[in-house]
C-alpha cells in the first residue's frame, strides 16, 4: 500500500495495536520502548525500498527438491494422555485441554 | 580429546565410554559456575548410556561417535529431558520425542550429556537474552560468547565436550564459533531435519555441528544429514562419507572474496587476521578472485524483516493452552451479577478471560527481545505494509539469492569474516537491538540463501579473542567447505591453543 514515507516512529497507540494483534499484553514502560525500538529498526530497514525490484519474483523458501509426498498410511502417533499430561490444566478423563470460560 | 580421539579410545576399549563420560561431566560441573554453558545436564542418562556401551562393544565397534559426549542446544527436543529454548515460556516443557538428530547422534553411538544455554527462541547475537543468564565466552569471562548457540560454542571451546550441536537461522551457529575459537558449520538448507527442532525462522533454520576440528565437523555432519520423513524440507540427496574429502589439496579451487562487502566495517585485527588467512590458503593452492556480491549489504534488513515475520507467525503456538507456561488470572473484580434470560451479558471474545489468559501468558512467559521480534514481525506481516516490508524483502531474497549463484559461476566458495568484530563486553550492545543486528552483517545472507556456511579459527587479536574465516559454498557442497577448512587447519593449528581453564 505505502511505498514510500515508511513511518520512522511509531506512536503509542499503533504500538498497542501491534501488540493486540500479536496476543501481547503491554506495559507502559514496553509501549514506550518499544514505540522507539521498532521505529529505528523500520528506519534501517527502509533502505530496501530503494531497490529496485521491477519483475523480481519474491522467495519465500529454498527448498530445491523435497521429499514431502508420501504414503497416505496410518502411522504410530504420541498417546493421547501423554500429550494431555503436557498441557498446564489437562482433563485427562475427558481428554480436553481446559481454558478459561470464553462466554458470559 | 577430539570426536576421533575419543571414539578411538572407546572402539578399541582403551578406555571405557563411562569414564569419559564421567569426566565430561565433571568438567561442566567444574565450569558452569562461571560460564553457564548448560541449563540442564543430563548425568544419570549419560552415565547409563555410556555404561551400555560399554557392556556391548562388538555393537560400538564401527559406530562413527561410539562414546562420544556431545551437548545438544536447549532449543533441540530431547525425549524424557527438559527442553527449554531458554525461555520462561518452556522452563519445565519435557519433550515426548526426540529431534531427529537426537535419535540419530545416539544410534551413532553419542552419550548425550547435557542442554546448553541459548538465546531465548534462539532470538539474539550475545545469549545474553536468555531467561536463565547469559553465557560467557571461556577466552574472557566478562565477554559475550556470541549468539545464539553460545553454551554450545563455549562449551566445545572450553573443550567441556568434543562436540555440540548447534541450531542457525542467522549466524548463530557460526558467529558464536568465531567468538569463542571453535569451527561451526551451518549446513544447506534441507540438509539436516529440523523436525524437533523449536521453530524460529522455518525457512532459515538448520541444525548444525559445532567441534574443535573440520575433521570432527565433517564426522558430526555425517551423521545428522540426510532425508527425513518427518520434515518434509528435508532434502533428498545422498549423504557423502564428508572425511573422505578432507584431502588438504587445494589445487585448482577458486575462493571468492567480495572486496566491497569488506568495506562495511571491520575490525582491523579482524580484517588483518582474515588477509593472513586467505594468503595462507593461497600458499596450498587455492586461487584468490574478486567477486561482487551488490546485494549482500542489504542482507541484514531483509534477514529481520522475513525472520521475525516467520517469528511472529511461529510462536503464536505459545498461548498456554497444550503445553509450556499459563499465567494465572486474578479473580473478577466485579461480580457480573445476576441474569436476566433474554438479555445476557457477553464478554466479546476479544475481551474474554481466554483472551486475557494468551496475552498475559504471552507477556509473562517471553523475554524483551522475543516480544521485539514478534511485535516487528506482526507490524511487517499487518495489512497496508505487507507489500511494503515483507514482500520487498523476499523480492531482495531473491537477488542475494542471484548474487551468489552468480557468484559460484566463478568460484567454489566465497571467504569473508564471520563476525565484523571479535566478542564484545557482556552488557556492551544489549540494550540497543539494531546494533546487536548489525553484528550478522556477514552470516545472514547464507540463510537467506539456503546455502552452507562454515567458521573456521583464524587467529587471535591482541587481546587474546578468537577470530573466525567464513566460507559459504554451494548448495549441497559441504564437502568442499570441509575440505578447504581442514586443509587451513594443517597449516594453522589454531586448536592447539585453549583458553583458561575456568574455576568456580
Amino acid at each position: 500500500m505505502l511505498a514510500f514515507g515508511m513511518p520512522s516512529s511509531l506512536t503509542r497507540g499503533e504500538v498497542a495495536q501491534i501488540a493486540a494483534l500479536a496476543n501481547l499484553e503491554l506495559d507502559a514502560a514496553e509501549l514506550d520502548l518499544f514505540a522507539r525500538q521498532l521505529g529505528d529498526i523500520l528506519a534501517y530497514a527502509d533502505q530496501v525500498q530503494r531497490i529496485d525490484t521491477t519483475g523480481v519474483p519474491p522467495t519465500a523458501a529454498v527448498v530445491t527438491r523435497h521429499a514431502a509426498d508420501r504414503a497416505d498410511e496410518v502411522r504410530p502417533s504420541l498417546e493421547r494422555d501423554d500429550v494431555l499430561a503436557s498441557a498446564p490444566d489437562p482433563a485427562l478423563d475427558a481428554g480436553f485441554f481446559k481454558v478459561p470460560r470464553v462466554i458470559g | 580429546m577430539t570426536i576421533r580421539e575419543t571414539r578411538e579410545a572407546v572402539r578399541s576399549g582403551a578406555r571405557p565410554a563411562a569414564e569419559i563420560c564421567r569426566e565430561a561431566l565433571a568438567r561442566i560441573d567444574a565450569s558452569n559456575g562461571v560460564l553457564n554453558a548448560f541449563n540442564t545436564l543430563a548425568a544419570d542418562r549419560a552415565q547409563s548410556r555410556a555404561e551400555a556401551i560399554d557392556r556391548d562393544p562388538q555393537r560400538w565397534r564401527r559406530a562413527p561417535l561410539a562414546g562420544v559426549p556431545i551437548a545438544i542446544k536447549d532449543n533441540i527436543c530431547t525425549r524424557g529431558l527438559r527442553t527449554t529454548a531458554s525461555s520462561r515460556m518452556l522452563a519445565e516443557y519435557v519433550p515426548l520425542y526426540d529431534a531427529t538428530v537426537v535419535a540419530r547422534l545416539e544410534a551413532a553411538g553419542a552419550v548425550i550429556v547435557g542442554k546448553t544455554n541459548c538465546d531465548e527462541f534462539a532470538m539474539g547475537s550475545s545469549n545474553e537474552t536468555s531467561a536463565f543468564g547469559p553465557v560467557r565466552n571461556p577466552w574472557d569471562p566478562t565477554r559475550s560468547p556470541g549468539g545464539t548457540s553460545g553454551g554450545s560454542a563455549a562449551a566445545v571451546a572450553a573443550r567441556l565436550t568434543p562436540a555440540a550441536l548447534g541450531s542457525d537461522t542467522g549466524g548463530s551457529i557460526r558467529q558464536p564459533s568465531s567468538l569463542c575459537g571453535v569451527v561451526g558449520l551451518k549446513p544447506t538448507y534441507g540438509r539436516v531435519s529440523r523436525y524437533g527442532l523449536i521453530a524460529h525462522g522455518s525457512s532459515l533454520d538448520q541444525i548444525g555441528p559445532i567441534a574443535t576440528t573440520a575433521y570432527d565437523a565433517a564426522v558430526l555432519l555425517g551423521v545428522i544429514a540426510g532425508v527425513d520423513p518427518c520434515d518434509a524440507t528435508s532434502a533428498p540427496e545422498p549423504v557423502p562419507d564428508y572425511t573422505t574429502a578432507l584431502t588438504g589439496d587445494l589445487n585448482g579451487i577458486r575462493i571468492g572474496v567480495p572486496r566491497a562487502l569488506l568495506e562495511q566495517g571491520v575490525d582491523r585485527e579482524v580484517g588483518a587476521a582474515i588477509d593472513t588467512a586467505l594468503q595462507s590458503l593461497r600458499t596450498r593452492g587455492a586461487m584468490l578472485v574478486d567477486i561482487e556480491l551488490p546485494h549482500a549489504q542489504y542482507a541484514t534488513p531483509v534477514y529481520y524483516l522475513v525472520s521475525t515475520a516467520e517469528a511472529s507467525s511461529n510462536l503464536s503456538r505459545y498461548d498456554g493452552v497444550r503445553y509450556g507456561f499459563r499465567a494465572n488470572l486474578e479473580p473478577r473484580t466485579q461480580n457480573p451479577g445476576p441474569r436476566t434470560p433474554n438479555a445476557e451479558p457477553r464478554t466479546p471474545i476479544a475481551e474474554s478471560r481466554l483472551q486475557q489468559m494468551y496475552a498475559r501468558t504471552r507477556a509473562q512467559g517471553f523475554g524483551c527481545e522475543v516480544k521485539r521480534r514478534i511485535m516487528l514481525g506482526t507490524y511487517v506481516l499487518s495489512a497496508g505494509y505487507y507489500d511494503a516490508y515483507y514482500l520487498k524483502a523476499q523480492q531482495v531474497r531473491t537477488l542475494i539469492l542471484r548474487d551468489y549463484d552468480r557468484a559460484f559461476e566463478r568460484v567454489d566458495v566465497v571467504a569473508m569474516p564471520t563476525s565484523p568484530v571479535p566478542a564484545f563486553r557482556l552488557g556492551e550492545k544489549i540494550d540497543d537491538p539494531l546494533q546487536m543486528y548489525l553484528i550478522d552483517v556477514f552470516t545472514v545472507s547464507a540463510n537467506l540463501a539456503g546455502l552452507p556456511a562454515i567458521s573456521v579459527p583464524c587467529g587471535f587479536t591482541a587481546a587474546t579473542l578468537p577470530i573466525g574465516l567464513q566460507l559459504t559454498g554451494r548448495r549441497f557442497d559441504e564437502a568442499t567447505l570441509l575440505c578447504v577448512a581442514d586443509a587451513y587447519e594443517r597449516d594453522n593449528a589454531w586448536s592447539t591453543q585453549l583458553p583458561p581453564t575456568p574455576s568456580r
